[in-house]
């Protein structure tokens, strides 16, 4: 399959500090590629050089076939690209059609199409009935949906979005999950960053994790889960909830975690048979118990050390 | 080429509708121009034509500098200015869209002010030369404003602003508006040679009959700065464009 994303030993340096070092990866056209990295890993650093706007030290990038050190050829690859920067804003001062309208004229589009996809993406994205509106009244979540809008209006080949859920409410979230759905199954490449393990569990079908600006592992989600193999967990929540951590002999580690406790073990057969003898001899009742394998997030937390970088 | 001009249009169209009604751009493209036309009329006896050349020449000088130098620092303050220039546009696109921004609002404003002002005045103005001097010195003192709104990177507008009409003043006073450049020492006259505005006032003067420099270099020097000044901003806002988002 062609690659759409290519980069080679990507480097970049803020004065004397390395942010990114050596990174290498691909991004097959049509795959939903997650990045994922602790606070001041080098995520954003590696998505401004790779759509061109930081010029890396050294190293190579390619996007649809275009090189993106070249001014001209940069210009030709973000014609088929859309960008959700990381924290960007429309222009509250514009209303919605203003905003897209420009972004619109900015992708070269004849008049007659930017009012067109225009309305189809207001209606899409449950803006129509403000399209009209000044953006400054707009909430947290109607701004990050009229961002995907913009960079959508073109209908472009690859998306590369830069946290586009990030401190969203539920519903505006979901919503674009469903579009970065919908986009992937008209075949549209998109490279996504997230600090939501579940958003990258959900979407992505490979996974790129990057800590201290090097890339550290880079596999299918299911594939990065085998890494932590031994983190199979046992949740258990009691009535009445009491719980005395020495009566199990399996236990790796226990997690409170609200009115049930998480148990890291490596025997899960074990761990629950102490369960419910415990449950049983202490004459309590149990109101949940299920067996968990390791999440995305155990992966991270594996992989990263548990530390912002 | 002709696609970015385009779109470079469309930079300029939004610049329109967002920053000409700022209060910065208000107050220094319009309210502080009046008032210090008011100073420099006041208290002076001063013959029509020497106040119609101050007024245009203040009016076109301030009203073109007013909006440029701080659309960059807004855009980064309201994180705007990412997704605008990853885009499909150069930076000398979108340089070219806040230059057209200026460039409108300068001639809107000044030949809003300066026609009224020959017919209340009953001036005998060389038309032609009036026109073109005067489209040529607006582009000039937006191609500066290009170049004022590099540097510093930063996304504060009130710096930029300082910076700019720091830089503004020194040109307004060694440009011979309120002294004619007859009148100026040979120093004096020297040191005002390095003003674009020196030359706008000199071809206002032509526009009247009573130029000092021959009108040539009056307009050739206007196109030079002009050039100058857009070309080195652009290569300026090029050299420091990542440390506004690092």
């Amino acid at each position: 399959m062609e690659k759409a994303i290519e980069a080679v030993n990507l480097t970049k340096y803020y004065g004397s500090f390395l942010a990114v070092d050596g990174v290498s990866f691909s991004v097959k056209s049509g795959e939903v590629f997650g990045f994922l990295g602790p606070n001041g890993a080098g995520k954003t650093t590696t998505i401004r050089m790779v759509t061109g706007l930081l010029r890396p030290n050294s190293g190579e990038v390619r996007v649809l076939g275009c090189n993106m050190l070249d001014e001209r050829e940069k210009i030709r690859a973000r014609e088929k690209t859309g960008i959700v920067p990381e924290m960007a804003n429309p222009y509250v001062d514009l209303t919605a059609m203003q905003n897209l309208r420009l972004m619109g004229e900015l992708y070269g589009m004849s008049k007659a199409e930017i009012e067109k996809r225009s309305l189809e993406l207001l209606r899409e994205f449950g803006l129509y009935e403000k399209r009209n509106v000044k953006v400054r009244g707009f909430s947290k979540g109607m701004r990050q949906r009229l961002i995907i809008a913009m960079a959508m209006v073109a209908d472009p080949e690859l998306y590369f979005l830069d946290e586009p859920t990030s401190g969203l409410d539920v519903i505006s979230a979901r919503l674009i999950k469903d579009v970065i759905r919908e986009e992937k199954r008209a075949g549209k490449t998109i490279f996504l960053t997230t600090h939501n393990m579940d958003d990258a569990n959900e979407l992505c079908e490979r996974i790129g994790i990057i800590r201290r600006g090097k890339l550290i592992a880079i596999d299918t989600p299911e594939k990065l889960k085998q890494l932590v193999k031994g983190r199979v967990s046992v949740e258990v929540s009691f009535e009445p909830m009491k719980f005395d951590p020495s009566v199990l002999s399996s236990a790796l580690k226990v997690e409170p975690m609200g009115d049930k406790v998480k148990i890291y073990t490596k025997d899960p057969d074990k761990t629950v048979k102490e369960l419910v003898r415990y449950a049983e001899r202490e004459k309590l009742r149990i109101v949940s118990l299920r067996t968990l394998s390791p999440s995305l997030e155990d992966v991270f937390m594996e992989l990263v050390g548990g530390r912002n970088d | 080429m002709i696609d970015q001009l385009k779109r470079s249009f469309a930079v300029a169209k939004k610049d329109m509708l967002i920053f000409y009604l700022k209060g910065p751009v208000v107050i220094m493209g319009l309210l502080f121009p009046f008032f210090l036309f008011l100073a420099f009329l006041i208290g002076r006896n001063l013959p029509d034509e020497q106040l119609f050349v101050g007024l245009t020449a203040m009016t076109a000088f301030f009203t073109s500098t007013a909006v440029g130098p701080t659309i960059i620092p807004w855009e980064c303050r309201g994180r705007t200015f990412e997704r605008l220039i990853t885009a499909p546009v150069s930076l000398t696109t979108v340089l070219l869209g806040d230059f057209q921004a200026s460039l409108y609002f300068g001639l809107a404003i000044t030949f809003a002010i300066a026609v009224p002002a020959v017919l209340y005045f009953s001036l005998g103005l060389g038309w032609v030369i009036f026109i073109t001097a005067t489209l040529l010195a607006v582009g000039t003192f937006s191609a500066m404003t290009v170049l004022l709104s590099s540097y510093p990177p930063t996304d504060v507008p009130a710096d930029v602003m300082m910076l700019t009409s720091l830089a503004k003043f020194s040109l307004l006073f060694i440009s011979g508006i309120f002294v004619p450049l007859e009148k100026l020492p040979s120093y004096g006259r020297l040191v005002s040679y390095i003003s674009p505005l020196t030359y706008y006032v000199d071809a206002l003067r032509h526009s009247l009959g009573r130029g000092y420099l021959p009108l040539w270099i009056d307009l050739g020097m206007l196109v030079l700065f002009g050039i100058a000044f857009f070309f080195a901003g652009v290569a300026v806002h090029k050299r420091v464009l990542e440390k506004r988002f690092t």
